[in-house]
């Protein structure tokens, strides 16, 4: 476990995101959705992004290929390091070359993911042609072999196949395989198993360490699970409002949460081993991304809060290396 | 899929049969034929034999199994005002202007309607989009018969561009053909455009452009497909909606079709020929609709199996 940490950790680093910021801008007010943040990720690596719903979490992944929705949605700030290029700077035409192919993106609900009205072998045929032409024959070898990466079985007879006849975990290979089709170098994966089965979930998360073990793809896991991050994630992020307001290795994170956001989140993970009447919640709300205090964004659901959190945002504090917590807590002044 | 189409057809004719008894007991509501057919000096022997000569002296269920009779073995019966001739005669004479004149007016809505709405939907509150907007109000609020007017005024009487009225070459046809149309061309258009819309914003669509397909693709391949659904249930309606709103229309620009035939036929309270209208509309507006289930059942693969 450590050796392979220790390998992943000396990849080369293929996505490097600086002080990225995406807006919505309505008639009455200015969303900020993604609100300045920073990470990067190695070859091979597992990045879990966590936080609760409408915390940026899918608008970041979606920032990532460009797709924020328009025209409301905008990338207003920040740059995209694909190896070493700005995604920022590319035109709408290089953009569609670096999606699927360089980056590729599983989404959250199976259900509605796959085009109803065209068979599974149309939409597989599909995402492998963007990258290689090929005989309709070589095709079909090429999409029974895509389905089979992701274990679907008897692909031959599944191509036939529309997506309302297949079940939810089976869809889900499927959008998988769609998405590795081309072999791109990072895939997103937006809560891709929250509306699995459990048993379904399990051999998901597995298929897809499998399939980073043999490519050295890098996978970003956007989750709110905590246990996935355990089974999955080499580092994590924790978001709150647009923020990243903690980020570690998974090990770190997990022995020594620093941000009382973080420490409340892993909290409310009910523990197995004790009973207890009332899960625990965190007291309130997230602010309003329309309307974001000037300080600490957790300031009012936070057990510790001062005055100096309300006046201004706390900076990156290094807990350890390669672990930073925003919070005035870690102020060696406090 | 079998199934689906037997079943359908059944109860299209189901529906038919129950049009055939509104349609007889309406038309005999309306008023005595031979009031309106004989001279005002008509003595009450003459009326009375020319009730006899028509039938209309028998209790109203027996008239109606005679009619039905009759039916059975394809025949309408024949016109009273038109001295004799078979309704049959009256009506086939007629068709072709009326079908052709839809059929024009229908390709029109096709052509016009989805791109637009595409287009529309695609540019979302830009320019296009509330261009189309007062395009589909107009077109929805005001009636045939204005709109049928003014654009004769515009392009017949002042640009003299096309003819006022009559049958005729391709000339003839656009004026009547866009008037009967743009109704429609508004209605689908709107339609077009929310679906699209609601299409645009789905998981699947978005997968499409996270895989790379080029937007015109994600466009007319993904979202229209899909989206056409919803139009396509529409233009099942329209076919009705052209026959009967034609009425309107022939009598504005005199196109010898049917509708006008209907209007002399109602106005001489000529049964025959006004059942023999009516049912011919509603057989082809049943008929119009179980092709649209058809087709939507072959757009739609989740249909086919329910």
């Amino acid at each position: 476990m450590t050796t392979a940490q220790k390998s992943v950790a000396e990849n080369p680093i293929i996505l490097e995101v600086n002080d990225l910021r995406t807006y919505f801008f309505n008639r009455t007010s200015t969303v900020k959705a993604v609100d300045g943040i920073s990470f990067n990720l190695r070859q091979g690596e597992t990045l879990g992004i966590v936080g609760e719903s409408g915390c940026g979490k899918t608008i970041t992944a979606l920032s990532l290929l460009r797709l924020v929705p328009k025209p409301a949605g905008r990338i207003i700030d920040g740059q995209i390091l694909l190896n070493g290029e700005d995604l920022l700077q590319k035109t709408e035409d290089e953009m569609r070359q670096v999606r699927g192919r360089q980056i590729s993106m599983i989404l959250q609900d199976p259900q509605t993911s796959l085009n109803p009205v065209f068979t599974i072998g149309n939409q597989v045929r599909e995402a492998l042609g963007m990258a290689r032409k090929d005989s309709s024959k070589g095709m079909r070898t090429r999409a029974v072999e895509a389905l089979r990466k992701v274990n679907v079985a008897a692909p031959e007879r599944r191509l036939e196949d529309y997506p309302h006849q297949m079940s939810g975990g089976m869809k889900q290979r499927v959008v998988g395989a769609i998405a590795m089709s081309c072999e791109p170098g990072l895939i997103i994966a937006d809560e891709p198993t929250t509306d699995l089965d459990v048993t379904i979930q399990l051999q998901y998360l597995r298929l897809l360490k499998d399939i980073q073990q043999n490519t050295g793809l890098a996978i970003i896991f956007i989750t709110h699970d905590f246990g996935v991050v355990a089974r999955m994630c080499d580092r994590v992020a924790v978001m709150y409002a647009g923020r990243i307001v903690e980020h570690g290795t998974v090990r770190e994170l997990f022995n020594n949460p620093s941000h009382p956001y973080t420490q409340a989140l892993m909290a409310s993970v009910p523990k197995l081993e004790e009973r207890v009447d009332r899960l625990y919640s965190i007291e309130g709300q997230p602010p309003l991304l329309s309307n974001l205090p000037e300080g600490c964004r957790f300031e009012d659901r936070c057990p510790y809060a001062r005055e100096q959190c309300i006046s201004e945002y706390p900076p990156h504090f290094n807990v350890e290396a390669d672990h930073t917590a925003d919070c005035w807590k870690l102020d060696p002044t406090w | 899929m079998q199934r689906y189409i037997i079943r359908r057809v059944a109860q299209g004719l189901l529906a038919v049969v129950v049009i055939s008894v509104v349609v007889f007991a309406l038309a005999r509501v309306s008023g005595d034929p031979t009031l309106v057919l004989l001279p005002d000096e008509a003595s009450e022997e003459q009326i009375a034999n020319t009730r006899a000569e028509w039938g209309l002296d028998k209790p109203l269920h027996v008239q109606y199994w005679v009619w039905v009779n009759r039916l059975a073995r394809g025949d309408l019966g024949n016109s009273f005002k038109w001295a004799g001739t078979p309704a049959s005669e009256l009506i086939i004479e007629r068709l072709p202007a009326t079908l052709q004149l839809s059929l024009f007016a229908l390709l029109i809505s096709g052509l016009i309607a989805l791109p637009i709405g595409v287009l529309v939907a695609v540019k979302k509150d830009s320019g296009w989009d509330y261009a189309g907007k007062i395009f589909a109000i107009l077109g929805q609020s005001a009636p045939s018969f204005a709109i049928g007017l003014i654009l004769m005024w515009i392009f017949a009487v002042q640009l003299d561009l096309l003819p006022t009225s009559g049958r005729g070459g391709l000339s003839h046809m656009i004026l009547p053909g866009f008037t009967l149309g743009y109704y429609n061309v508004a209605a689908v258009m709107r339609l077009t455009r929310s679906s699209m819309l609601d299409v645009l914003d789905s998981e699947y669509v978005k997968l499409a452009r996270i895989k790379g397909v080029p937007e015109w693709k994600v466009i007319w391949k993904h979202t229209f497909r899909n989206a056409l659904i919803v139009p396509l249930t529409y233009f099942g309606l329209i076919g009705a909606v052209l026959l009967t709103g034609s009425v309107v229309t022939e009598t504005v620009f005199a196109w010898p079709g049917l509708g006008q035939l209907v209007i002399e036929a109602i106005i001489a309270r000529d049964f025959t020929v006004v059942q023999g209208v009516v049912l011919l509309f509603a057989f082809i507006y049943i008929g119009m609709n179980i092709l649209v289930d058809i087709l939507y059942a072959y757009v739609d693969p989740r249909i086919r199996y329910a």
